[in-house]
């Protein structure tokens, strides 16, 4: 990599901070995906009401908005909390904790609809063997339905981590030392406004390259078995 | 397995099964005893609720009325917001489904796991078995059904009549005192009917009890010790198969079998 006016460690630091917000957005975004998923099915109409209003709220507002509505919300809301306490003091979620929030919920509310689609999508007879054979909702889920809606779900979910890893540069704007703000840093002190930029894209590309080669990875796995799909 | 040769133990009863759907009632009341070795031939045309009589008996559907026995053990229930029966105890449910192996049209194999581990699951999870243990017994029924080579196979890379084979492999796991085979072959090509059909003659061979839905008239006739014509969600005849098919006291029965016999 080539040196960069010596901005070439900061920006490489920032790539780091990307692929950490990236994860644990991931990580978090799928749990709620999941349980976004399961309460939109589930028996009791309020819980689907939630399900519904939180998918909808997601989808309705820009992501920039989201990540700071949760930046400065939370503040707010965990403030208000604590004053009853006698707790007065100003409060600041981190950049890293409110950015990781933020792409989660954005990713959750997508991911739900691509879940529950996916589920929709096992044929019912799948789970009658497995009840027929005595096993319980829990393992039938894990061991039946999951793996099965799972691979039906893998594409959905790769774009919307293509799209979540783009979105890491909107929490640039509350702080947070990812690529796109060590980017604007070097562009500050050097004034190559096109170097840093066109660095800080290559970065994002790379990224999705390799996001892209473990996608196809988890496809290929997942489709063990499956028709027109080579046992591997 | 029968200890008093004279009077074999009726394994299952049923009393008196109603199912609607809305306002249609499919099941209109049907009662039926199976002995230790019956094999009960279960015909109708479609409609008839032949199939529907059989997913209620271990509560793939709730029926509306009607009780259960399993070896004289009566399945407690309740009625759910819909008016339907739902089974009481969890824990007796699950018994109830590990005595009632069932066999899909669909075979129903999952489709992600080998032909071994379809096998294996259900054993392990519900029956507590250990691994090894599962595994041997999965390979010695995988021997009966002669598919023994394919157990590392994707039930994909079967032919139908093989993954029918599996998926009675699979019921046979959990050891059940009853089979119940819902058109076991209605989803295969013709020239795949025969191995199924073979498997499920060892078996009655052997003395296992089963309830077989089925349209193969000529199986029902050789292989079945009873047999049912359902219509419109009663038993319209019952008797011994010979009987019933040479000398069909009902005019649809007779119809029914015209229709059936090639």
């Amino acid at each position: 990599m080539p040196d960069l006016h010596g901005f070439a460690d900061q920006l490489l630091l920032g790539l780091w901070m990307t692929v950490r917000l990236a994860l644990s957005a991931l990580g978090i975004g799928l749990v709620l995906g999941l349980a976004g998923a399961a309460a939109m099915s589930a028996p009791l109409a309020p819980i689907r009401w939630i399900a519904h209003a939180y998918t909808t709220i997601i989808r309705g507002i820009p992501e920039l908005l989201v990540v700071l509505l949760i930046y400065f919300g939370a503040s707010v809301a965990l403030m208000a909390m604590l004053r009853p306490f006698g707790y007065t003091d100003y409060i600041e979620l981190s950049p890293f904790v409110a950015g990781s929030v933020a792409l989660a919920l954005t990713f959750g509310g997508y991911a739900s609809e691509v879940f529950r689609g996916a589920f929709q999508a096992v044929p019912p007879g799948q789970s009658e063997a497995a009840r027929a054979l005595g096993m319980g909702r829990v393992a039938i889920f894990f061991r039946i339905v999951l793996p099965q809606g799972w691979r039906i779900a893998l594409p959905g979910l790769g774009n919307l981590f293509l799209v979540l890893m783009k979105d890491t540069a909107l929490v640039s704007v509350i702080g947070l030392e990812e690529i796109m703000r060590k980017a604007q840093f070097a562009v500050g002190a050097t004034k190559e406004p096109f170097t840093f930029y066109l660095a800080a894209a290559v970065l994002y590309l790379g990224l999705t390259i390799v996001s892209m080669a473990a996608l196809a990875w988890l496809e290929r796995r997942a489709n063990r078995g499956m028709p027109g799909v080579k046992a591997s | 397995m029968p200890s008093d040769t004279t009077a074999p133990e009726t394994v299952l009863a049923v009393e008196d099964m109603h199912k609607r759907f809305g306002d249609i009632e499919v099941l209109r009341g049907i009662s039926l005893e199976a002995r230790t070795g019956d094999v009960v031939a279960i015909l109708g045309s479609s409609g008839s609720g032949k199939s529907t009589f059989l997913r209620c008996l271990n509560f793939l559907e709730t029926p509306s009325a009607g009780r259960i026995h399993v070896h004289g053990e009566e399945i407690r229930t309740r009625r759910d917001a819909a008016g339907m029966l739902r089974p009481a105890s969890h824990g007796q449910l699950v018994r109830l489904r590990t005595r009632l192996g069932m066999v899909f049209q669909q075979f129903n194999l999952w489709p992600h796991m080998t032909v071994l581990n379809n096998l294996i699951e259900a054993p392990r999870r519900v029956r507590g078995l250990g691994r090894a243990e599962a595994i041997e017994k999965a390979e010695a029924l995988l021997e009966k059904v002669g598919l023994a080579e394919r157990r590392d196979y994707y039930p994909a890379h079967l032919s139908g009549g093989q993954q029918q084979r599996v998926a009675i492999a699979r019921a046979l796991a959990m050891d059940p005192d009853v089979i119940l085979f819902d058109e076991p072959t209605s989803a295969l090509d013709p020239e795949l009917v025969g191995e199924v059909l073979a498997v499920i003659e060892a078996l009655a061979e052997e003395g296992r009890t089963m309830l077989i839905v089925t349209h193969e008239i000529g199986f029902a006739r050789d292989v079945s010790t009873r047999a049912l014509f359902l219509h419109d969600g009663r038993v319209e005849e019952d008797g011994a198969p010979r009987d019933l098919f040479s000398n069909p006291a009902s005019e649809r029965l007779r119809k029914f079998l015209s229709r059936h016999l090639h």
